[in-house]
């Protein structure tokens, strides 16, 4: 089986190629520039490289968020409309299950994060133990410091994984001292061919065209206009009782 | 049935509130022409919220392309460019037709066109009309008010533009003082059928010879109109107010477009963007052409607002230049027509 990773969920640009359980190739670029410029080149030559026709691509594979809204859709839709093009199915994975791969031989906790700017994260749960990693809560959005007091409570070491890890790891070793564990600066940047691999075993997604990207949040102004909603329909209530 | 020689352009336009896909035969010829409006949704917060509009691209996208090819009845083997418009709009929008073309190019490794938005309304006069040179467009929507000449395919000269707002954009937020709901040049075109342009507004011409436009004065005079009228405790009729408005629009529009085909001695003039929707406008030029003597085109209602038929009919003079775009094709919210920014 081969498969087509593609990661633009962060300002990391991955792109990746396996056959079976065999990595032919990865194409991972860290710079913070437009992944427009990157993204499609890199599948292309990615491609060449590797002798591979589109028409031989089996599945491919994409980070469905959270992250960067602009990223994922970047890379969602590049993925969706090339599975629909050549009518094969579309794999859809976390991005923090994604960077998790990275902590799997840490025995303890591991916690991915991206950065979601005002001091919130962008975060998940995992457990390892034994090279096997297993998710313990939902991808969600918190506050660093909801994060680190939950942490804190916590048996045991935490791993960070993150490419943001520069802007939060000051705050991070503050509060949880020894129990905080960074690994080598690499270790926090998420790799397509993990992305590629996870996705051999995995289902696709069910309806292609309905596919959109885990967000976690609302648009600023679909949450506003539900708020003010549910208020004005509250008022209503209240004033037939 | 594809003939060899005919060339085929599935087109994407995203750079707003629509998503949209075409097929467009030999640049002339629709084979279909699917648009999802994302009006409604949009509709509740009063105009285009540009994190909705990207989310709703994303969940039509590979649907509508879909269905443009169903309807024209043709497959991707048969299609020989991807064409997609890559600016100006609203850049996260432009994002995802621009990726979906890409998608279908590194799927099929078949050709990429980047189209200007512009050039794209221009060229849909081309699917009613055969365009012949030269011309002056006049462009008109809610991002854009524009003269532009035109001595030959694809070669663009802007004579002049907006300095403030576009005049779409003047009719939304005159609209919304009015209490008229969202998108405001159809209602205002409506309500103005009905009242008389009784009340004096002022109209922008600016510099002597200025092919540019302003309607921010216009919007301006019109608030306080209202408010006056409100302090007084005068009566007035708001469908007089939204003809008077539309009148000097109009008047401004018209008279600008003739001046610059008189100084550019050109045969023709083309109307293009959502505004030409409106029959204020549609009326007062097709009059004032045919005064002047010059052949009007304006096409109809589902070519003048956004749609992806026209930017498959601008993509084929690119095609026919070998003009075609690389992977790293960006969104460029600010792309200008007349030259290679
Ligand atoms: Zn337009």
């Amino acid at each position: 089986m081969n498969v087509l990773a593609i990661d633009t969920s962060s300002y990391v640009m991955g792109t990746a190629l396996v056959k079976d359980s065999l990595p032919l190739g990865e194409i991972t670029t860290h710079e913070k520039k437009n992944h427009s410029l990157r993204l499609a080149p890199a599948i292309r030559e990615l491609l060449r490289q590797t002798d591979m026709q589109e028409n031989q691509l089996d599945r491919i594979a994409v980070t469905e968020g959270p992250g960067s809204y602009t990223g994922v859709r970047i890379g969602i839709t590049t993925a969706k409309t090339m599975a629909w093009a050549l009518g094969i199915p579309l794999v859809a994975v976390s991005s923090m299950e994604l960077l998790a791969q990275n902590g799997r031989y840490f025995d303890g906790w591991i916690v991915p994060f991206y950065d979601a700017r005002r001091t919130q994260l962008y975060t998940g749960l995992f457990k390892c133990m034994n090279g096997e990693i297993e998710r313990r809560e939902t991808d969600q959005m918190k506050l660093l410091e909801d994060l680190l007091h939950e942490m804190k409570n916590l048996d045991g070491p935490v791993l960070f994984l993150s490419p943001d890890r520069l802007i939060h790891e000051q705050r991070i070793r503050e509060v949880l001292g020894d129990q905080a564990v960074f690994g080598a600066p690499l270790d926090g940047l998420p790799r397509p061919g993990e992305l590629a691999q996870l996705a051999v075993n995995r289902e696709p997604v069910a309806d292609l065209h309905s596919f959109t990207p885990n967000y976690i949040r609302l648009a600023e102004a679909e949450a506003k206009w539900r708020a003010a909603r549910a208020k004005a329909e509250d008022s209503s209530s209240s004033q037939g009782d | 049935m594809k003939k060899l020689e005919d060339t085929m352009i599935l087109a994407i336009e995203t750079s707003c509130d629509e998503t949209a896909a075409a097929v467009v035969k030999n640049g002339r010829e629709v084979l279909s022409n699917v648009v999802a409006s994302q009006i409604d949704s949009h509709k509740r917060f009063g105009g285009v919220v540009p994190e909705v509009a990207s989310r709703h691209h994303v969940e039509q996208i590979t649907l509508i392309i879909e269905e443009a090819l169903a309807e024209a009845d043709i497959t991707l083997d048969d299609v020989d460019a991807f064409a997609v418009t890559e600016g100006p709009g609203l850049v996260g929008a432009l994002l995802i037709g621009v990726h979906a073309a890409k998608g279908l190019s590194l799927a099929t490794g078949k050709p990429l066109i980047g189209v200007h938005h512009i050039a794209g309304h221009i060229y849909a006069n081309h699917l009613v009309d055969e365009l012949t040179f030269p011309l002056i467009s006049l462009v008109v929507s809610g991002g854009h008010t524009e003269l532009i000449y035109m001595k030959e395919h694809g070669v663009y000269e802007m004579l002049g533009e907006t300095r403030d707002d576009a005049v779409g954009e003047a009719y939304d937020k005159v609209a919304r003082t009015l209490g008229l709901p969202y998108p405001g040049g159809p209602a205002i075109d409506k309500l103005a059928a009905s009242g008389e342009p009784a009340i004096d507004l002022p109209r922008s011409w600016l510099e002597e010879g200025s092919f540019d436009f302003s309607f921010s004065g216009l919007k301006s005079s019109v608030l306080n109109t209202l408010h006056n009228a409100k302090q007084r405790g005068t009566e007035f009729e708001t469908a007089d107010l939204a003809a008077s408005f539309q009148a000097s629009a109009v008047e401004v529009l018209v008279e600008k477009t003739a001046a610059a085909a008189e100084a550019f001695d050109v045969p023709r003039v083309v109307l293009a963007g959502g505004v030409a929707a409106n029959s204020g406008l549609r009326d007062a030029l097709t009059r004032r052409m045919e005064k002047d003597g010059r052949k009007l085109t304006i096409p109809p209602l589902h070519l003048c607002t956004d749609n992806a038929a026209m930017i498959g009919a601008a993509a084929m003079v690119q095609y026919n230049r070998g003009d075609f775009a690389g992977d790293d094709l960006n969104g460029r919210p600010g792309l200008s027509l007349s030259n290679n920014d």
